[in-house]
Parts: C-alpha cells; structure tokens; sequence
C-alpha cells in the first residue's frame, strides 16, 4: 500500500506504485487484447515518414485535433465585452454549457451565457416558444441592460429566423418594445468562433447604428478582435491611446468582466462597452481594428457608415507595434509620445541583447489568422524561422498575406504556410522537418511530447498554464513579454539538454 | 449559531420562496416543483426531476451528446470516436474529462484526440454520408491499430436526416466486420446529458453485443469474474477501485469505459456480477445483462471508508466464504490508512458545512464521505437526475435539507448566499462565481485537478483536498482589512 496519511500522493505519483503497475499489466495481458508492442512501435515510426505524411495531406474528409472551435462562441466572446449585456444562444442547451466551461477555463472565470433550451418540439416546431420564454425569463432573473442574441446550428439548420422572433417576443411581452436586443446568425458550420464574433459585433452596431446618421468627430474606435489575451491587452492599448492623449472609444471590451477581484462578491457584469458609448462610435471618424480576419464583416460595415477602417493584423514585434503608433498619429493628428518612443528602444535593447539565442532557431506555430501573421512578422525580426506557420480556420487569403512576410525577409526563404489544416498535419510536419521551437496553444502539448519540441503557450485556449491571459502581447511591452517565454524555452531546453552530469555538464552554464 | 432541524426546515422553505420571486409568474411555478425541503421518511425527496429546463434561465446541465460522446463512449481509448458534425462539440469536450487511460496515444489509443467531420454548409446542405464514409477510409488508412469506430451524432444530423446506421453497417462489412457503431446523441434530444447515457447504452446493447462474435476474445471465465460497470476513471478513480475488487480475490474482467476497450465491453456478457457506480449512467445496460444473460448487478459506494466498507461487503455477499473473508481481509488492511487521514483531517473539518450540485451519482454518493470526516451536507440536487436518484437519496440526506434539481445559476448563488456553507462542490461553471463570492469551492466533477477521490487511496486524497480548499489562508484575506 502507498498512500499516506502524512504525505498523501496524489494521480501523478500514485499510479506509479508496483501494485498499480502490475495491476495495468495484468489488465493489458488478460483483457485489452491489444496489439503486441511491436506492432505499435512499427506503426508508430511509419507516422513519422514522409510516405505517412504524404497520406495524412491526401486527407479530404477527416479533421484531426483542429485548431479553431465554432462560431457562437465567438459571438459569445463578443456580447460579453458590452457592458451589462447578457449572450443569449438560441438553440439547444449543451452548447451554452460548453462555452461557458470553455471561457472558465482559459480565464478562470465565471462566465455568464443563457440559451434557450431547444429540444425535440422546438426541432418540429420552431424554436419561436423559446425565444418568447427565454427572452422574459433572462430578463427578469438577470436585469441585463441588453440581450444580445446568436444561434447555433441546430436553430440554423431547422431555420429559424432571430428578426422575427425577437419582433414576436417583444409583441408578446417577453420584454419591451424598445429594450435592446441585438442578434447575429452564428452557423456553427460557417468558419469558426472568429466568423462568430465578427458576425455577433457587426450584429451590435447594426442594432444601434442602422437607419443612423453620422456626425463625425475627432474620435477613434478600437476594435480588439477574439484574443486570448484580452484581459492583459485591452489595458495595455488603453495606456498606448492615453498616452496619445487620443479619444476614444473601445467597441467590445471583456477585460473587465473576466478579470473580476475575489473580496466577497460575484460580480455577474463589470466593466464593458456602454450602449452610450456604441452609439456615439458611429460618429468617430476611423475604427482602428486590430484582427482583420477576426472582423471582416464589421469592417466592411463600419467602412459602407462613412469611416475610414484600418485592419491591422495582431500588430506583434518593433515594426507591427510602429506601423500601429504610426496610424494612431495619423488618425489623431498627435505625435508618437516620447514615453513610448523610449518603450521601442527598451525593446530594441532587449532584441539586441538576445537575439543571439533566437537567431536562426527554426519554429513551427498554429493558431487564429491574425495571431500567426503577428507572430510570424516578429519572429521575422527576430531572425528566426517560421518553417511552418499553420492555420485551421485561415484559408488562401491569409496564406497569402503569410507568404507575403516570407518573401520579404531573408528568413523567411525556407519557409511553408498551411492553410486549412490541423494538428495532425502538423505532427507530420514536425517529424519530416523538425523544428527547436513550437508556439500554439495548449492542445500542443501533445506534438510537443510525440515530437520532443518544446512547447511555447500563445493563444487559444491556454487550459494548463495560470494566468497568461492577464499579460499583454501587443504592443512593444506585448512583445517584449513574447520573446522572454521564447527566450525561457529555449534556455530550458538548453538547461535539460544538457543537465547530465560528468556527461553533458560542461554546456550547462551559468551565464547566457 | 446553529440551527434546530425544525428551524433548518423554516429557512428553507423561506428560502425557496423567496428565489421564486424573482421569476415570470409561469416560470415561478415550474420551478417551485423542481426545489423542496427533505422530510425524513419520505419516499423521494418531493422535487420533480428529468424536465426540460427552462429556456432563458442559466442551467447547469448539458446535452445528449455530452452524455454519451463526454461520458460513456468517449473514454473506450481504442476507439476512434467521431464527433460527426460541427466542429464546436468535439473541440470543447476534447479531454476535458480527464478520463485517465494507459496507452500510445494517436496509435492505438485516441482518447486524448478530437476526431470530426468539421461539418461545412454544403454539408449540411447536401448530406453528410457521403463524407463520413470518406472519413472512416481516411481512419482505416492513417490509423490502422483503431479497435472500431463511433459516430457521435451532433445537432445537425437527425435534422438532416442523414443515415449513419447504413454508412456504419456498409464499412463494417467492407472492413470484415469491425466494429462501427452509429450513435442517435444529437444534442437537441431529451433534456439533458441523461437521454445521452441511455442512448449509449443501448448503442452498445445493440452494435456490440448483438454484433460480437464470441470466439475474438478467448480468456477462461472464472467464478470470481466481475465487472466495473459506470467508473469514468477521472484522475484515476476506476483504477484506485479496481485494485480493491482484486484484492478481495475478484477479476475484474472489464472496466466501464473509463480506461476501458472495445474487448472489454465484448467480454462483459461472461461476467459473473456487475458492479455498478454511476447508476444514473449504465444502470440501463446493467439492466439489460440482467434480462438477456442473467448477470446480476449491484451498486457500490467507493467515496469514504464507510461507504466503501459497506460496499465491500455487499459485493461479497454475492460470492463465496473465500471473497467474504477478502473483503474482510482489505478492509482491515487499509484501517491504519483510513483511521490515520481521519485523525489528521477531521479536526480541522469537522462540523463544516457542505452545499453539492454535480451530476450521476455523486450529489448522494460523496455525503458519506463528507460524514466520515465529520461534515455536513446541508443542501444537494442533481444536475440530471431522475426520480430514482431522488429516492435512493433519501438514505443519504438528513431531515431538512435543502434539494434543488436542475438548480438554475440565480437560485445557487442565493441559496449559497444565505445559507453560506464551509464548501461548495459543483463544476466549473460554478467554481468562479462562488470563489469570487469567498466561499470556498471544489469541482466535483472532475476533482479539479486532483484525484482519484475513489478507493481508500481516493479517500486520502479526497480529504487532504477538502481541507485545503476549506481551510486555504486565502479565504481570511479576500476582504480588506479596512473593510471589516
């Protein structure tokens, strides 16, 4: 027996008992009528081959560990940065319980979502009684301000229509004639969760701003896009925008709201887009949107109102952090603050110091669109390679704009873009052209053990680390907060590269 | 200050009235069913159980898919088990339930793994047959150690009207007859993961047993032949289970599903006895054993010594002198441990207050080993329980506890609020919210991080982890100071 009353193990060490071993073994033996290891083994090395790798990209109909989830829960991520605003996913239920663990586990949060419940009548008869009673019952349990309205694909499929609906209730009493509930179709078999937010965002300001006219001001609105990080960067480009001394508007922020204190009280709204603040944003006279492909949709919106609209794409590194100072100044009509001048340079230092240990080093990293075009630009800069940038929900388009950094530096010459493919691509990818570096979110955790390439968490979700999501990777303090958790897993793999001792310990130094 | 148990009944009530306010007149009265103060002696705990939630309102519970694709098949690891749709449900549910399992993961073990068919709007449009045959040639071809394959049915799938069972019967054949098992579990049917147990089970009856030919796995039956039947094995638990049933001088032949595979479901048929867990989960497939090849089935309890104690016993009197003296054998064995976790751990918990939500067996099953370190379960409910569950809680709950079915997110938080128990144990969901609110929490789904909570070896765990959630310093600084 192993357990102890004094110093109780826990699954990590327990299981590694005798008892428990001969236990696995007799289980394996008797009855799992497994393959015999060989056959294991033999089938394991053939994955590593080209030939395997050959077959795995012939794939057509099978997805494999994807890298993207589905659209209403980016229309979740979306309402939850309004302020006092409550997701309400019309469908079935499950799916909102999903999403909610899915949040709360990234964040560590609570995360409040409704859904309207759809069963088997609703999937005979329309989910319009739902709707009615859902609508009177969020309103009445949570006192949102708003309601703002998605679906998934069960309501999608069996067609039913939020425009109606929502006019029905409203008729019907469920809530008033002039409360606030905006709505998006959110198919979950159209694109991924950043369809979804594009889609739930554009669905808030057409509810506001629809029927609308402008009367430009000076204003700026910032639109931050379905980012991971949300609750470190959104802080961050407010202190950029102050320090600019810019007006501005932030249209959808969540950092409040996932970045709650514990002193005693639940607190189910905090923070988030006032509806004031969604009406006056049409006036600004541009929308600086950080996630292109995370806002195709919006922007185009934005851009038929009368704004100019500038999509940068997850401005990552020195020059996508310059190219953002430099349209902020040009928007505003203000000069790049000296402070933040200081902050590049600070980060040029770092670079310099550093980039010895990142020069050349060869990466493989997957993740949203936007986020493998920001860090693809600064690796670029940092003199590393990109060997293999993938993408599951980025089609031509992005592996376009990808290309395009890969041409225009010297480091990008041996390097691929794969759009449209998945984790398991990647893990052939990873055994035919090995890499030193790994950078995605926590799903890779498992090329990083099949592979033996270490692993650095950026993304989304990240479930098996703490609080990533609190610090910033935009802008030059963003970025310089990226190349230390680069610069720490090279140095911990050169640490345990090394660590044998009279063996390898003549590397395992004390300075780098 | 405590209160008497005819007090504790007032409060309830009171309590329960009062949450009912806040509801549409319509809404108040479906739910007013749904809450209730236990009466000793009662025959269930008065609350109406297993109805669709109400739409709008924040509930707790999940979907058919969850239930079977979450829970029952997803943790047979040499399975390939095809999230057959959009890509949401796979991703989401990917691991999520740290169903622990020994084996070459992506070779001939895919438990960690999201398979799907990342259904596109043409899809949807034109049907999905067509493509899931493509998906389980592209399986056979880049993962050839699979055992067999599950079709997980998602939302759209019934709706569309697509025939899995002919595309699942087609490539069995084609394949020589491996196992392809089409699974109804769309999201949208029954009211919760519940309907998605029983449909897997009965995915089983009917696409295992009926299909299993009896001369592929040849071991020799024994009389002491059982099997675990409903242990998910989170953070381990079927494993810290299993070695006590050996022990005792038992085989376990099959574990359900947790670590499990598709030769042990097929060998279950030659089992002597089932035991069974989950009830809420596979009680319908214990059932189904019981009528079709006469293996009876008896429920267990292997959260706290006492439970366990019992437990052991009641498995062995269905055995011979030989395994009534293992039982006997294995609970004097682990006295030392359990009697040493108990006086280490129950002085710092005793008297504690405990509020449960969490689904299966555990709003009932966990209260034993709550008492056995000398805490108090003031309030319980099930996430998708039925009415049998509520009966067989009676003999676990004390007069005048406060039970809540499908308890929605504002009826928690104001009961927690007023009735502010030592702990809370429910999912993550919930974690947050009453973390925030300082009351200390722990997931009792999926034992946070932690487990295994079965077993003596659980049992450990399971109060080392109580007492640092209750007792964490964090607690006593969440207000400041200054505002005392």
């Amino acid at each position: 027996m192993s357990q102890n009353a004094e110093k109780v193990i826990d699954h990590e060490m327990l299981f590694r008992e005798p008892e428990y071993v001969e236990m696995f073994k007799n289980k394996k033996e008797n009855f799992e009528f497994a393959f015999p290891v060989s056959k294991m083994e033999e089938i394991r090395d053939w994955t590593k081959t080209k030939e395997y790798q050959d077959l795995n990209f012939a794939r057509e109909g099978l997805t494999v560990n994807p890298a993207k989830a589905c659209q209403p829960l980016g229309a979740v991520f979306a309402a939850v940065g309004f302020a006092k605003t409550l997701p309400f996913v019309h469908g079935s239920q499950g799916c909102v319980a999903y999403y909610r663990s899915h949040f709360s586990r990234h964040f560590k949060e609570p995360t409040s979502c409704v859904s309207s419940s759809m069963t088997e009548d609703a999937a005979v008869f329309g989910g319009l009684n739902n709707m009615v009673d859902g609508l009177a019952n969020a309103f009445n349990m949570y006192k949102p301000d708003m309601i703002a309205v998605s679906t998934t694909c069960m309501a999608e499929v069996i067609g039913d229509d939020l425009g109606s609906f929502i006019r029905t209730s409203k008729q019907k009493g469920s809530v008033a004639e002039e409360y606030d509930v905006p709505y998006a179709h959110t198919p979950a078999f159209v694109g991924s969760h950043i369809t979804g937010y594009d889609n739930a965002l554009k669905g808030v300001l057409t509810h506001f701003w629809d029927g609308k006219e402008r009367t430009p001001n000076e204003s700026i609105n910032f639109i931050g896009g379905f980012d991971g990080n949300v609750v470190g960067n959104m802080p961050e480009i407010r202190r950029i925008l102050n320090l600019f001394g810019a007006e501005y508007t932030v249209v959808c922020d969540p950092s409040d709201v996932w970045n709650t204190p514990t002193d005693g009280e639940f607190r189910m709204y905090d923070g988030g887009t006032t509806k004031d603040e969604v009406k006056q944003a049409l006036n600004a006279k541009a929308t600086l949107s950080f996630q292109g492909f995370s806002t195709e949709k919006t922007a185009k919106y934005i851009a038929e109102k009368g704004q100019e609209v500038v999509s940068l794409y997850h401005p990552m590194g020195v020059a996508g952090t310059d190219q953002l100072l430099m349209e902020i100044s040009r928007l505003t009509g203000k000069p790049i603050p000296e402070a933040l001048e200081r902050e590049r340079g600070c980060l040029m230092d770092a670079i310099a110091d550093s980039s010895a240990h990142i020069h050349g080093k060869k990466f493989a990293l997957y993740g949203d669109p936007d986020l493998m075009l920001g860090m693809t630009a600064f690796l670029l800069e940092l003199g590393a390679e990109p060997v293999h940038v993938l993408s599951t929900n980025g089609g031509e388009d992005w592996a376009e704009k990808v290309q395009a950094l890969f041409d225009a530096s010297p480091f990008g010459a041996g390097c691929h873009v794969y759009p449209k493919k998945d984790l398991w691509h990647m893990r052939s990818l990873l055994f035919t052209e090995p890499v030193d570096l790994l950078i995605g979110n926590t799903y890779g955790k498992y090329l990083e053990r099949d592979c033996g390439v270490p692993l650095v968490r950026m993304g989304f979700p990240i479930f098996d680390r703490h609080h990533h999501h609190r610090f910033p990777i935009w802008g030059y303090e963003g970025s310089l907060r990226v190349m230390v958790a680069i610069l720490d897993e090279i140095f911990e793999a050169l640490d345990a590269n090394t660590i044998d001792t009279a063996k390898t310990d003549y590397s395992y130094d004390i300075i780098r | 200050m405590s209160l008497t148990v005819e007090e504790t009944k007032v409060r309830n009530k009171e309590l329960i009235d009062e949450v009912l306010k806040a509801y549409p007149e319509k809404s108040a009265k479906r739910r007013a069913k749904h809450l209730s103060v236990h009466e000793e002696g009662k025959s269930d705990c008065d609350v109406k159980s297993n109805i669709k939630s109400l739409p709008g309102v924040m509930t707790i519970r999940g979907c058919a898919y969850a239930g079977s694709k979450g829970v029952v098949w997803g943790p047979i690891k040499d399975m390939i088990h095809i999230s057959h749709g959009p890509v949401g449900c796979g991703q989401y549910s990917w691991a999520s339930r740290r169903n622990y399992y020994i084996g070459t993961t992506g070779i001939d073990s895919f438990g960690t793994m999201q398979f799907t068919s990342d259904f596109q709007e043409k899809d949807i449009v034109f049907g999905g047959d067509k493509k899931l045959e493509k998906i389980m040639d592209e399986i056979q071809v880049l993962f050839p150690l699979n055992k067999g394959i599950t079709v997980q049915s998602e939302c759209p799938i019934g709706l569309i009207g697509d025939d899995i069972e002919a595309v699942s019967k087609k490539k069995s054949k084609e394949y020589g007859g491996k196992t392809i098992v089409p699974v109804r579990c769309e999201g949208f049917r029954g009211v919760s993961q519940s309907l998605g147990h029983h449909i897997a089970n009965d995915a089983v009856r009917d696409w295992v047993f009926e299909k299993a030919d009896p001369d592929k796995n040849k071991f020799e039956a024994t009389p002491y032949d059982v099997a675990i039947i409903g242990d998910y094995n989170i953070g381990g638990d079927a494993w810290s289970s299993r070695i006590l049933l050996e022990e005792m001088g038992l085989r376990v032949i099959a574990q359900w599903s947790g670590d499990g595979t598709i030769a042990e479901l097929e060998n279950t048929p030659k089992a002597k006895l089932n035991v069974l867990h989950c009830y809420r989960s596979m009680n319908y497939i214990s059932r189904y054993m019981e009528e079709k090849y006469n293996i009876p089935w008896v429920e267990y309890n292997f959260f706290g010594p006492s439970k366990i104690e019992a437990s052991l016993r009641e498995i062995a009197s269905h055995f011979d002198d030989k395994i009534k003296e293992g039982a006997e054998r294995v609970i004097a064995k682990y006295k030392a441990l359990t009697d040493a976790v108990i006086a280490k751990y129950r002085p710092r918990l005793e008297g504690k207050t405990v509020m449960l939500f969490v689904g299966g067996l555990r709003p009932r099953h966990v209260i034993g080993a709550y008492e056995d370190l000398g805490m108090n379960v003031v309030g319980t409910g099930y996430e998708f329980g039925h009415n049998d569950d509520y009966q067989r809680t009676t003999h676990y709950v004390k007069d005048g506890t406060l039970i809540y079915d499908d308890v929605t997110g504002y009826e928690f938080e104001k009961f927690v609020e007023k009735i502010q128990p030592d702990l809370v144990g429910s999912g993550i969901k919930e974690k947050y919210v009453f973390q925030k609110m300082g009351v200390p929490f722990r997931q009792m789904h999926s034992w946070d991080y932690s487990g295994p909570y079965h077993g003596y070896d659980g049992f450990a765990i399971f109060a080392r982890d109580m007492d640092m959630a209750i007792n964490s310093p964090v607690w006593a600084l969440t207000k400041a100071p200054w505002k005392k």
